[in-house]
């Protein structure tokens, strides 16, 4: 039997195994999530965007997670308020790491958690008169915020509260944008559902109500760089290479964005969008309602980043096209440094992949530079069409796990041994004490920026780091072994 | 190009490049910012006395405060119980964040699982998915015990925990007669010290109601550490301290072996804890002390109705402190207070002997949970230090008239003021208006040692930015130890900052 083969049957079998262990009806139910992708396949088989099954430890997290945490959240000039309990608000405090410039508390309100703290009284009366109040103590103390949203938590939707209205009329009174966001954590099956509802959000509250006759110099070369939300200064790296091949970024979302930069996105002439998952709503509504392309690009790795930036390059003329070439060139030597320096240390090694938004495809090719292999792989919250596009990414035989459960993962870890697990915080802890090394994929474990070439060389680093680390050979003690 | 394989620059370095300012530069043209003058404008009247006053009329608005939600707390309590998996009916993206929040600070793995709750049983009750959910996590995760707290969409949609885990049990989600604590933990009341002390009811209610207690059985009495970040130290601490004493304890609520368990190949989700036989035999001990009483009260309140004596203490840092303690032990036991543990004592005394001189008159603020800042607060009062600013978020009337006692008590604390129910903005405020020479708490406090320049000294939770800090006890003479050397290392390192390029940069202090 070839080696893939081998793959195939060991991975159909660790897939029986640990369903065996559910009860029939959740066996019956997460059988659907599972599988082993076979080439020439048009998606890889599993269901998605379902609700996790009750009771079994899902990675996932909400809506408010979705829309707070990700897409909302890293807009630094706006004051975003946790609107009920003090919880939510406090989880999610500067722990996503969307780096920005700016002075925290005085025009930068990122790293911060404002809140409604909401109190037994407010569930009963309602918070809506508190929300009012609010909003005119936030002019007070920080007068130099450009606008103020207002991310639900669960009981503000079970109790109805007319955020709306609130909003509306404080709107007026105060002089500043506010958006109220319906993200409160039960609605959908996982932060993916906050995404869309933060989208719809800038739809209707920004783009409906900013003036776009307002007169504009617009280039030719101008984009809008999105859904890079600047983790360990992702958005940066990024941008260094599009402002090279002669590429005007007029705007930046929401990673160290501003209000005013999210309203450019209708202004340029290409948006482009890295995390497909939860900004490619507010991109297709761009490119309907103002004729705007737009184009998911991946800056993970080499080999990519070149074919990314062939990709931006080809929507604009043959002097961004001949830039494109040259900042490719110009950084080759990098990553030819890199690799030769890395790749004998990390090939063949294995990897097994559990990330949220585009990570579970998009660094699959940087793993393959450095001659890694990626044997499993899945999404925490993914779409139909994320697996679809999963499909140029991985190989005949790779495992393939939806909303995989703690269990599930640690079960397949254990089988396949990979050389490498990249997943979140909440998983980290387990592997290592398994003796699996480890590196975060959300946080990219407090480094990075992991995008564009710069980016790669501390990608590389990390996974060099993360496998050899000489803490691997000492987890069992010499007597034992 | 600033970047090389040879020399690989991470975020911390990279961002210094010219080529990085440059595009930091060009950005601004694109953000319709107000320009770096009115930005210091506005930060330095953030700094008066005039936007203190502004910022302490606020009544709606929040800003940074140092508490989370109760089902954190529930989690943590039902951690400590052996072979027990907590379990939040509600939303799941709760769990998500209550698991992450343990992984960033204790650096270890922390199992909890959701009913994963949805549009559906916001408006038809979470009944079925208790049913199933209970099913499925005793089939994946085989626990001895499963605890269940809520979230506040269990809370508001109004259901019963009681009334739905008896359903479960009777269509067959677990065996009859599986132990399945449970506690209401309202996100919008109280804290996660609220949630902590709920569950913790709930334990003992569970095994303890409807028993006939007798003072005959061993062992002779109970401990219980609270909401405690440095759980897996100070137990250990408390459990070396009664072995000396010859003093048979329970710890109730023990998460010290589940939190910090080897990397030796296999993970174990369960690991430790108090056991269910434990938690019988717990009702018929002598009495039973609350390390952290204030955040404790309804549990208190349940054991002493449950005919034990009962002591509450307020995290004992320190010498007095732990004095209280082992004389509290001492005399609902009978058991002498060891010369070894005097011993202890004698060393403790004697470190803050050697460096008084540098504590002496040192001025503190302190931020973090009711019983914590008690404890702390009487610390610094015996160093000769001065509390300055006490902010307690989650304070009750109780922790208001202790403090202010406390501090009534000590000349060094006459000038000294508890601030309850505010938050870390406030606590901006009063150190740019009135400023003290340290502050201590959580890492949430490392954005006000940046915007005022005090210099933070880590104790509290949670600490995400330094590593290891709960793997030392406070509690004990050894506890006391590691926070005299915590708050003397940042002493000595701002005064070796402040010295470094005069005569005074000394190689003994």
């Amino acid at each position: 039997m070839s080696a893939v083969l081998d793959d195939k049957t060991r991975n159909k079998a660790l897939i029986n195994e640990v369903l065996e262990v559910y009860p029939e009806k959740a066996a019956k139910k997460r059988a659907k999530h599972l599988n082993v992708y076979e080439e020439g396949k048009p998606d890889c088989g599993v269901k998605s965007n379902i609700k996790s099954l009750p009771g079994v430890m899902t990675i996932r997290g909400c809506a408010y997670a979705g829309s707070k945490g990700v897409v909302w959240g890293p807009i630094k000039d706006m004051v975003h308020v946790s609107h009920g309990p003090v919880g939510c608000g406090q989880y999610s405090w500067a722990t996503r790491r969307n780096y920005y410039n700016g002075t925290t508390g005085v025009d930068a309100f990122g790293a911060m958690q404002i809140t409604s703290d909401f109190q037994e009284k407010d569930i009963v009366f309602g918070g809506d008169k508190k929300l009012d109040k609010l909003v005119d103590e936030i002019t007070q103390v920080f007068p130099l915020a450009k606008g103020i949203s207002v991310q639900s938590e669960c009981p503000i939707g079970l109790i109805g509260d007319d955020i709306e209205a609130v909003s509306k009329k404080k709107s007026k009174e105060v002089n500043l944008p506010m958006v109220p966001v319906r993200c409160e954590g039960f609605r959908g099956v996982s932060q993916s559902l906050g995404h869309h509802i933060a989208n719809d959000a800038i739809r209707d509250w920004v783009f409906d109500k900013a003036d776009y006759e307002k007169p504009f110099e617009s280039t030719p070369y101008d984009v809008v760089l999105m859904a890079d939300y600047n983790i360990g200064g992702d958005a940066w790296s990024s941008r260094i290479l599009l402002e090279e091949m002669g590429l005007r970024v007029i705007g930046q979302g929401t990673g160290d964005a501003t209000l005013k930069e999210i309203e450019m996105m209708p202004r340029a002439k290409l948006l482009l969008l890295h995390c497909y998952r939860s900004m490619n709503y507010i991109a297709r509504h761009v490119e309907e309602k103002y004729g705007v392309p737009w184009f998911e690009y991946n800056l993970f790795g080499p080999t990519k980043i070149a074919e990314s930036l062939r990709g931006i390059a080809a929507f604009f003329d043959d002097t961004i096209k001949e830039k494109a070439e040259q900042v490719i060139a110009k950084y080759t030597a990098l990553s030819q440094a890199v690799i030769d320096k890395y790749k004998p240390r990390l090939a063949g090694k294995k990897v097994m992949l559990y990330v949220g938004g585009l990570r579970p495809r998009h660094v699959v090719g940087a793993y393959e530079d450095l001659g890694m292999e990626v044997v499993g792989t899945g999404y925490e919250f993914g779409h139909g069409d994320d697996y679809q596009r999963t499909t140029h990414y991985v190989k005949d035989g790779t495992l393939i796990y939806d909303d995989v459960s703690s269990f599930e993962l640690e079960k397949f870890a254990e089988k396949i041994r990979p050389d490498l697990m990249a997943s979140g915080v909440k998983e980290k802890y387990i592997f290592q004490k398994m003796g699996i090394p480890f590196r975060q994929m959300h946080s990219w474990d407090y480094s990075g920026p992991y995008h564009g070439f710069d980016g790669f060389a501390i990608f590389a680093r990390d996974m060099d780091m993360a496998i050899n680390s000489p803490v691997w050979g000492m987890t069992k003690a010499p007597w034992k072994k | 190009m600033p970047q090389s394989a040879e020399k690989v620059l991470d975020h911390a370095e990279l961002f210094k490049e010219p080529e990085y300012q440059e595009i930091f530069e060009r950005k601004k043209g694109f953000e319709g910012g107000c320009g770096a003058a009115k930005v210091q404008e506005i930060a330095d009247w953030t700094k008066t006395m005039e936007y203190r006053e502004i910022n302490f009329k606020r009544e709606a608005l929040v800003i940074n405060p140092a508490k989370a939600c109760q089902p954190l707390g529930a989690v943590l309590c039902a951690s400590g119980f052996e072979g027990t998996l907590p379990y939040v009916h509600g939303s799941q993206g709760c769990v998500a964040y209550f698991r992450s929040h343990f992984n960033r600070h204790f650096k270890e793995p922390c199992s909890a699982v959701s009913d994963s709750m949805t549009e559906d049983a916001a408006v038809f009750g979470g009944l079925n998915n208790m049913v199933d959910g209970l099913a499925n996590a005793h089939a994946l995760y085989k626990p001895k015990m499963i605890a269940v707290s809520t979230t506040c969409m269990a809370e508001v949609i109004g259901d019963d925990l009681d009334a739905f885990i008896k359903t479960a049990k009777q269509k067959g989600s677990v065996p009859e007669d599986f132990r399945v604590p449970f506690a209401h933990t309202p996100s919008f009341v109280g804290s996660h010290v609220t949630g902590y002390d709920n569950m913790l009811k709930g334990f003992l209610t569970s095994f303890w109601d409807g028993k006939t207690r007798s003072e005959t059985a061993a062992p002779a009495i109970n401990l219980n550490g609270g909401f405690d970040g440095y759980c897996v130290a100070n137990n250990r601490e408390l459990k070396r301290m009664m072995k000396e004493m010859g003093v048979e304890a329970t710890i109730i609520s023990d998460p010290s072996e589940v939190f910090d368990t080897p990397a030796d190949g296999e993970f174990r989700m369960y690991a430790g804890g108090t056991t269910a036989d434990q938690m019988e035999a717990a009702l018929h001990a002598k009495g039973t002390v609350f390390m952290q009483g204030i955040s404790a009260a309804k549990s208190a309140d349940y054991v002493a109705k449950a005919g034990q004596k009962t002591v509450s203490l307020n995290c004992p840092v320190g010498v007095t402190g732990t004095d209280a303690f082992l004389m509290a032990v001492s005399e609902l036991t009978g058991q002498p207070i060891p010369a070894s543990l005097e011993l202890e004592r004698g060393r403790l005394v004697d470190a803050i002997a050697d460096s008084q001189a540098h504590l002496h008159g040192k001025r503190f603020a302190l931020f973090g949970d009711p019983d914590m800042l008690l404890g702390l607060t009487a610390f610094l009062l015996e160093l000769g230090a001065e509390p300055v600013h006490i902010l307690c978020s989650n304070a009750t009337k109780e922790w208001t008239a202790k403090i202010n006692a406390l501090l009534a008590a000590s000349p060094f604390g006459k000038d000294a003021k508890a601030w309850p129910g505010k938050d870390l903005w406030h606590l901006r405020s009063l150190l740019a208006t009135e400023p003290v020479d340290f502050l201590i708490g959580s890492s949430h406090g490392k954005y006000l040692e940046r915007d005022i320049g005090t210099p933070l000294i880590r104790i509290g939770f949670p600490i995400f930015d330094r590593h290891h800090h709960h793997r030392f006890p406070i509690w004990g003479y050894q506890g006391g130890l590691n926070v005299l050397v915590k708050i003397l290392d940042k002493i000595f390192d701002t005064l070796d900052a402040k010295t470094s390029d005069s005569a005074s940069f000394d190689l003994v202090r």
